[in-house]
């Protein structure tokens, strides 16, 4: 009785990240998100669930404006990051991406060394001073994308020489290390096998302590496993977002409840 | 045709039966269809070898004899009599003295190289016995007098060139036969290059002058070269490739990496795929239209010659580099953009190092095509008998009227004399040269920036 409460305390202690609010997304003719209105919290890890083409993907990327690439694509709607309007004129979506990391399903480490794919970032917003603490930063970040004992000794080896899950765990450092507050993954571990998949769940849960974290997924056992908050989609309308432990227990819509017992997807 | 039961009929053979030993008849023809088609491909590279190597085979026997030229080996006493009269070595004056005033020399020359091998000499005209050497000859002797005044007085020796000719003699194109019908040259010439030929003064040598020299007047094709027309190419191809490798490398990043998909790009897509197809002529009286008649640009010039292969170059590029760009995966601009790359920084640190193979394959093969393209060329003037020195630095280069290898080969193919013939058959060897080498550049350029992700 008494975890319960410190648990519900830490809860509402917990500042909302980013908050959206009626959010429509069009590819041209295509409504593809209807009206979605959501809180992410910080320092928490939140996966969205749903049928494949739900509008997962879709809602993540309005999150740091990658839909702008797009031409067709249309965002209505307001998502304010800690109060402020992302979709604001006056933003630069290059800007906001620096804080808002982004994770792809497709492990996708730029053809060059390591090294470079973790300096990158740091590089080109002037994280840096020298090349001492930019050695820093690769080191630091490599070692929050729990990798660093993997590939110290190689660090000016090809970054696509690496194992599927290698790789993927070098783009999720390539992400942190230009000290983003926000970090989203697009099904991370949809193309590495139960090992690497393991460890990569492993990170995210470490992730936590320092960023917010969306995970979309299709697995429901690894929303369990690592999120706290789960998001489900159906047909670009969000039908339920709660604790992830209430979702997957006592779900309030039907809708949920037939996905999760494996019914509709 | 091959393939029966596709047409529903099921085979009515129950497989149960069936052995894997031994074939069955539906696997037999499928087999004999297989074997046919082997052969029908094996036949026609074969035909594509037979055909190349008749080509090649027969450029290289026609055109090997323009790197080898006949000389005679005199040794000419540069005569003060003749040659600088008042005995001051005063350069105006002996600059004065006309290539027709060496002729008295050269006639002493080759009498005195016949009187000392010995051999008959039926002629009693010196214009007679001019008749061995090239036109050019005095010529050569002028240059080296005029280059050298202190020399006159002293016995010289020269190699001079033969005329065309004994030339074709020593190559097997001329015959006493032939000469029945040619005013040039007598069948006792013949009888007397044979004895000179025994005593060492005819020699056939190799022929650096048809690499690096300029073309020569119909008369005299022993002197014709390929080597100032070969500048003509080079300055052309300076600007094509600082012309068109920037614009259309810049309008294909563009294009495919900022602009929005909408009608209006669709229509210069259209139009840059047309514009590929567009026959190289069209180019030619478009810029005779524009660079010539319009911006008055100097008529001849490799520089308006080099804008004109611009214009026909920028659709190969375009197209070529738009398609290595799109060959780039969409997932490492993704992973550029999830940075915080801007757009540009996206392009220009990721995306075109990765095009940078095949953007350069389709350069290289954009300037081969513009290297050995003729008919634009025939429009703004740059063919003919044009350039008589090499261009004197980078400006006279761009500016001073010239030709370009394929347009020299024309000219010479036009000719009558068949001793230019053999001249544009060494220009094709030439010519075939640079483009393999460009095309070799194209390959190793492609093994060396190739790399996977
Ligand atoms: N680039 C795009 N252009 C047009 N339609 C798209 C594009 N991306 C996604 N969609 C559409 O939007 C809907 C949601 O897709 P997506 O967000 O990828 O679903 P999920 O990630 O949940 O599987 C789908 O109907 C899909 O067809
Ligand atoms: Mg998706």
């Amino acid at each position: 009785m008494n975890d319960m409460t410190k648990i519900e305390r830490t809860v509402d202690m917990q500042t909302n990240k980013i908050s959206a609010k009626n959010v429509q997304v069009h590819y041209g003719d295509t409504h593809a998100i209807k009206d979605v209105n959501v809180e992410i919290q910080d320092k928490t890890v939140t996966s969205f669930i749903g049928p494949s083409g739900c509008g997962k993907s879709t809602f993540l990327r309005c999150l740091n404006r990658m839909n702008d690439t797009i031409d067709i694509c249309r965002v209505q709607g307001d998502i304010l990051l800690d109060g402020e309007d992302i979709y604001d004129k006056r933003v630069d979506p290059v800007q906001l991406r620096a804080k808002v990391g982004m994770v792809f399903q497709k492990p996708n480490p730029f053809p060059k060394s390591i090294y470079d794919n973790i300096a990158y970032g740091p590089r080109i917003h002037g994280l840096a001073r020298n090349k001492a603490e930019l050695d820093e930063i690769v080191e630091k970040s490599l070692r929050r994308g729990a990798i660093w004992d993997e590939v110290k000794d190689r660090l000016h080896a090809p970054g696509t020489g690496l194992s599927g899950g290698q790789q993927q765990r070098l783009c999720i450092a390539r992400a942190v290390a230009t000290e983003p507050e926000v970090l989203l993954m697009d099904e991370p571990c949809s193309a590495l096998d139960p090992i690497a998949t393991a460890q990569v769940e492993e990170l995210i849960d470490e992730l936590r302590e320092k960023f917010a974290v969306v995970i979309v997924t299709h697995s429901m056992q690894q929303a369990a496993r690592v999120s706290q908050k789960t998001a489900f989609f159906h047909m670009g309308n969000l039908v339920e977002y709660d604790d992830t432990t209430k979702i997957f227990t006592n779900p309030e819509d039907s809708r949920t409840e037939a996905y999760i017992t494996g019914r509709i997807g | 045709m091959t393939d029966m039961t596709a047409n529903g009929v099921p085979e009515a053979t129950p497989h149960a039966k069936s052995s894997l030993l031994t074939q069955d008849a539906h696997t037999k023809q499928r087999n004999a269809a297989e074997k046919r088609f082997r052969i029908y491909g094996i036949t026609a590279i074969a035909i594509g070898l037979v055909f190349l190597v008749l080509l090649i085979s027969s450029i290289l026997f026609k055109g090997v004899g323009a790197f080898q030229q006949t000389k005679l080996t005199l040794q000419v006493e540069l005569l003060e009599a003749k040659l600088d009269k008042s005995g001051t070595r005063d350069i105006e004056k002996i600059k004065k003295v006309t290539t027709f005033g060496y002729n008295p020399l050269i006639d002493t020359a080759i009498k005195r190289a016949l009187e000392e091998g010995g051999i008959e000499n039926p002629f009693s005209k010196g214009k007679d016995l001019r008749k061995l050497l090239s036109s050019g000859a005095a010529a050569q002797i002028r240059e080296f007098v005029v280059a050298n005044p202190d020399r006159i007085g002293d016995t010289v020796e020269f190699k001079l060139l033969a005329s065309s000719r004994v030339d074709g003699y020593l190559k097997g194109r001329v015959s006493r036969e032939s000469l029945a019908r040619d005013k040039n040259l007598t069948p006792v010439h013949l009888d007397m290059v044979d004895q000179m030929r025994e005593t060492g003064v005819v020699n056939k040598g190799f022929n650096l002058s048809f690499i690096t020299g300029a073309d020569a007047s119909e008369s005299r094709p022993e002197q014709a070269g390929i080597g100032v027309s070969m500048l003509g190419s080079f300055y052309m191809m300076l600007v094509v490739l600082t012309a068109a490798l920037p614009i259309g490398v810049a309008a294909s990043i563009y294009l495919e990496e900022f602009a929005k998909q909408n009608w209006f790009t669709d229509l210069i897509e259209v139009n840059i795929s047309n514009l590929a197809a567009v026959p190289s002529i069209v180019f030619g009286i478009l810029g005779l239209a524009v660079f010539i008649q319009f911006a008055h640009l100097p008529q001849s010039a490799p520089l308006v010659g080099g804008l004109v292969l611009t214009l026909m170059t920028l659709p190969t590029i375009i197209i070529s580099t738009r398609a290595s760009l799109k060959a780039v995966p969409p997932s490492i601009r993704e992973a550029a953009l999830g940075v915080g790359a801007s757009k540009m920084q996206t392009v220009f640190h990721h995306v075109l190092p990765l095009a940078m193979p095949g953007i350069l394959t389709g350069t290289i093969i954009g300037l081969a095509q513009a290297l050995g393209e003729t008919a634009p060329l025939l429009l703004i003037g740059m063919v003919g008998y044009i350039a008589s020195n090499p261009p004197e630095g980078l400006i006279d280069g761009f500016l001073s009227p010239n030709s370009a290898m394929p347009a020299q080969i024309y000219e010479w193919a036009k000719r009558a004399d068949p001793a230019y013939y053999e001249r544009a058959w060494g220009g094709i060897i030439i010519l075939l040269l640079f483009l393999m080498t460009m095309n070799i550049i194209a390959i190793l350029l492609r093994r060396r920036f190739e790399r996977r992700w």
